[in-house]
């Protein structure tokens, strides 16, 4: 294609968004509800994802040993979990360092405990991870069938229950946003379906003078792109200010370690250009679904 | 050359258009079709810029067959047949040159070939003096003219024209098949469907009829044949 043609392409593209100005306006503004709605929708999962994934990797079994276990009894347990294949990671805490732990964690009144120094009675621990948050379970079923393992304790519960909102919470995002894409894309295709219309006699000469059906597509190609593209703007600027000015805002009132925002850059970004990917998608294809309906090339 | 084997052509609504054309056009040649409505005459002519296919037989081209041409290379053999309507077919939103020069922007020549090239043509047709005219502003006759100097921009070697003076006045008519004439000087190969008793009978070519989707009559230089 030469670059005069690409420009004829342009120029034609552009003319009919100014000749179906309504419809025009109809399916931008479509395009850009449902990506703002994208968009919000995005910004939180990916964030409630985020913490969901720091609270799981926070999730350990602890499997405390036996009281009466000797140094060699010690080494077996820890050979056979370490044969469990989902496990990742495997660490041996002393009961003093459990003491010393549970003192610490206790601040300042942590010092009563001290007593115990003199006489223990905390277990020595062997602090398993694997390799997917989601086997803990599993893994510690699995351990508790141990000889010399006393007891298994993990965090179940809580990132469950957490898993299981947030699914239901994306399934009906996902539902939504699939029906916001449609709609827009169905609006699309109709303002093509208009152009083409608008058009006919035109691609008619076209055809009868030779002009190839990728030529004649090309315009029509463009002109959804462009209702998508166009109807990108408004989210994209709306998500990156709120966006900013929400991080900028919750940042310092956050304190837990687990609920933290994802930073404004990249993360603002990425949304950014995954909003205009999904603009650009959904113009080209509404507009590809009338061509092909329309024009039978 | 234009050559036609067993034509037949059934229309899916059942209708047999064609049934059995068997016929020669030379190139050079300049053909008159005639016949009554709904004889055939439209489909035999859409035929050769394949806007129909046929239902079976052959329709050779300067050696192509149109019956077993892919859909995608149609556009390179309507680069070599000009065709013309009864209707003009132009776009009344671009103005005389425009409407010539879409035909070789789509084919996407260069701008300078395209300026000579639809200069030389408008001479040819007599409106280089109304380049910037819109087609409401011209006559019927000049619009027609335009249409055929769109037809014969991208030098073809074959015309059809279907019915070119069925919306003319006689007089005009006269000066558009003069044009046409003088374009078959030039070698280029016409065929011609018309209603027009007066011309066929006075221009003398070859005349074919057809009738019930039959070749009923083909002579050298014959004549119109039917009263009305």
């Amino acid at each position: 294609m030469t670059v005069n043609t690409l420009k004829r392409h342009l120029r034609e593209s552009i003319k009919s968004l100014g000749r179906n100005g309504w419809m025009t306006f109809a399916s931008i503004s479509a395009v850009t509800v449902t990506l703002l709605l994208v968009g919000v929708f995005l910004v939180v999962m990916l964030n409630m994802n985020n913490f969901a994934k720091k609270i799981e990797n926070d999730v350990e079994i602890r499997v405390h040993i036996d009281v009466t276990a000797t140094q060699q009894d010690k080494e077996a347990l820890k050979a056979q979990i370490d044969a469990i294949p989902e496990v990742k990671e495997i660490k041996y805490s002393s009961k003093e360092e459990e003491l010393q732990n549970l003192i610490k964690s206790f601040g300042e009144e942590g010092s009563s405990f001290k007593l115990f120094e003199q006489d223990n009675p905390l277990s020595d621990v062997y602090i398993v991870k694997t390799a997917k948050p989601t086997d803990t379970m599993k893994v510690a079923k699995k351990i508790e069938t141990f000889k010399f393992a006393h007891k298994v304790k993990y965090g179940q519960g809580q990132v469950e229950k957490l898993f299981k909102t947030l699914k239901v919470a994306r399934n009906i995002g996902l539902g939504l946003i699939i029906g916001l894409l449609f709609t827009a894309m169905f609006l699309i295709s109709n303002t093509i379906k208009i152009t083409i219309f608008a058009r006919r006699k035109e691609i008619e000469i076209m055809r009868l003078v030779g002009a190839t059906n990728g030529f004649i597509r090309w315009p029509f190609f463009l002109e959804g792109l462009w209702l998508g593209l166009l109807g990108a703007v408004i989210p994209i600027t709306l998500i990156l200010f709120s966006y900013y000015n929400i991080y900028d805002f919750l940042k310092p009132k956050l304190t837990n370690p687990f609920i933290q925002l994802l930073p404004f850059s990249p993360f603002a970004w990425q949304i950014a250009a995954i909003l205009v990917a999904l603009g650009a998608c959904i113009g080209v294809w509404g507009s590809m679904v009338s061509v092909r309906r329309f024009l039978k090339v | 050359m234009i050559e036609m084997q067993d034509v037949y052509k059934t229309y899916p609504n059942g209708v047999m258009a064609l049934s059995g054309i068997n016929v020669r056009i030379k190139q050079g040649e300049f053909v008159y079709v005639v016949g009554p409505s709904g004889a055939g005459k439209s489909t035999f002519i859409k035929m050769m810029y394949r806007e129909e296919k046929p239902t079976s037989g052959s329709i050779m081209i300067n050696g192509v067959n149109l019956a077993k041409l892919k859909d995608s290379k149609v556009p390179l053999l309507r680069r070599h047949i000009g065709v013309v309507f009864q209707d003009f077919k132009l776009l009344p939103k671009l103005t005389v040159y425009e409407n010539v020069a879409f035909a070789l922007e789509v084919i996407e020549e260069s701008p300078k070939n395209i300026k000579k090239r639809v200069m030389e043509v408008l001479d040819l047709v007599g409106l280089k003096h109304k380049a910037r005219f819109y087609p409401d502003e011209l006559s019927g006759g000049e619009q027609q003219r335009v249409s055929i100097a769109r037809s014969i921009v991208n030098s073809p070697k074959i015309v059809i024209a279907d019915e070119p003076t069925g919306n003319l006045d006689p007089d005009t008519s006269w000066g558009i098949m003069d044009l046409f004439e003088e374009i078959n000087n030039r070698g280029t190969t016409i065929v011609m469907a018309t209603h027009n008793r007066e011309i066929v009978n006075t221009i003398k070519k070859r005349v074919i009829a057809i009738e019930n989707g039959k070749i009923v009559r083909d002579e050298a230089r014959g004549e119109y044949g039917y009263d009305s």
